[in-house]
């Protein structure tokens, strides 16, 4: 009887746990202000074709600690790296003597929105390209100098400065653009496609299971719009290449090169997905 | 060391009496002196020691940091103004570099 009784406890005890994903509580009913005036957009309705009936912003799945931080552009740690950027972006290098404002002048007015639109189409490598690649034509192209080799300090800290001129802009990229919607297309095929030898695809857990846990994560979404991103794992910023590969590392299955075909697919697809949202970066995240 | 930028957030005005807010974060990497590098051998200690703020050149606040405050230390404390005057911040290194910055309030 006793025995029961405990049982019948501990059943009760379980059933209000197991739902409770709930008891993560995400995603919250929330809303991002930033320094108290930039209202952002982290609820977005989905563009057409979209699986999911509504976009919703990683910020939203993420602890009350985490979200806070994000509200205050003085107390988000990826500010530091943001100042870093506006320092190179003033800094001349290259044979050609030009910084990046010796032609884009006060990257507040000429970027303002400009990070929200990438990746664009790029008829000369014909292939799109992302801010981290814009920079590197610019420098090899314009300046003379050096490309950035993939996650140095200053490719993240750039890109993160000239995205975050567009803070609280709306994500909104141009399929028409080029083959921009071939790209989209085998985008959207890797997307489904299950790798490594877990056998997940980017939909397994970011489609079928946003709002559960996987270990001690609590899944979003896998919206980009806060890239490059500061983790609180890594203390520093996490460009988006760099995420893709951890996340196809995680499924144990070999990981494509940054800016390959693959990923720069992959990057046209998961940006249209968090159409809508604003830009975010630099988004504080677990 | 290079590249090494105090930021500090004090209100540019506040009545008289009023307790204020003080925000400040430095980019610090606070290495631990626990770590090793690629090459096996332990790094070397570099970390932030000690944190003061000085008001019209009275202090207010000051603490010491110690080897396990992450990097990027950020410390907010609450100061209460009488007078309209200067805050002066400064952080110690453990190489003998010191980071300072200096914030004007007034009364309103």
């Amino acid at each position: 009887m006793r025995n029961q009784i405990i049982a019948k406890a501990a059943a009760v005890a379980m059933t209000a746990l197991v739902p409770g994903v709930a008891f993560a509580g995400g995603p919250v009913d929330d809303e991002l202000v930033i320094d108290g005036e930039i209202q952002m957009i982290t609820r977005a309705a989905p563009p057409e074709g979209h699986p999911l009936d509504e976009v919703l912003s990683g910020w939203l799945y993420r602890t009350d600690e985490t979200r806070m931080l994000e509200t205050d552009t003085f107390e988000n740690p990826g500010m530091l790296e943001v100042q870093d950027g506006a320092d190179l972006w003033n800094t001349v290098d290259g044979t050609a003597g030009k910084s990046c404002a010796s032609c884009h002048g006060d990257a507040e007015e000429s970027m303002a929105g400009v990070g929200a639109r990438f990746p664009k189409w790029d008829e000369a490598s014909n292939r799109p390209i992302n801010v981290e690649l814009q920079i590197n034509k610019c420098r090899t192209e314009e300046m003379g100098a050096e490309a950035y080799k993939f996650d140095a300090r200053e490719q993240k800290a750039l890109t993160a400065y000239v995205k975050h001129q567009s803070l609280g802009t709306p994500v909104a990229i141009d399929l028409a653009e080029g083959h921009m919607q071939s790209w989209w297309d085998r985008g959207n095929e890797l997307y489904y496609t299950r790798t490594g030898q877990l056998n997940l695809s980017c939909a397994s857990c970011h489609e079928q299971n946003n709002g559960n846990y996987i270990r001690a994560d609590h899944l979003s979404q896998g919206n980009v719009n806060g890239f490059p991103t500061y983790r609180l794992k890594q203390a520093s910023l996490v460009s988006l290449h760099n995420r893709f590969r951890g996340c196809i590392r995680d499924t144990r299955a070999e990981f494509p090169a940054a800016f390959s075909d693959e990923l720069m697919a992959l990057e046209v697809y998961v940006t249209w997905r968090g159409t809508g949202l604003s830009v975010e970066t630099p988004a504080v995240r677990q | 060391m290079d590249n090494i930028k105090p930021r500090v957030k004090v209100p540019k005005s506040a009545s008289a009496g009023e307790v204020i807010t003080i925000k400040t974060l430095i980019n610090h990497p606070m290495e631990s002196g626990l770590r090793k590098g690629k090459d096996g051998n332990l790094i070397p200690r570099q970390i932030i020691n000690k944190f003061t703020c000085e008001f019209n050149g009275k202090p207010v606040f000051s603490c010491e940091l110690e080897p396990a405050i992450s990097a990027n230390p950020y410390i907010e404390f609450s100061a209460k103004v009488t007078e309209a005057g200067t805050f002066k911040f400064s952080w110690l290194d453990d190489d003998g570099s010191v980071y300072e910055t200096e914030n004007k309030i007034a009364i309103k």
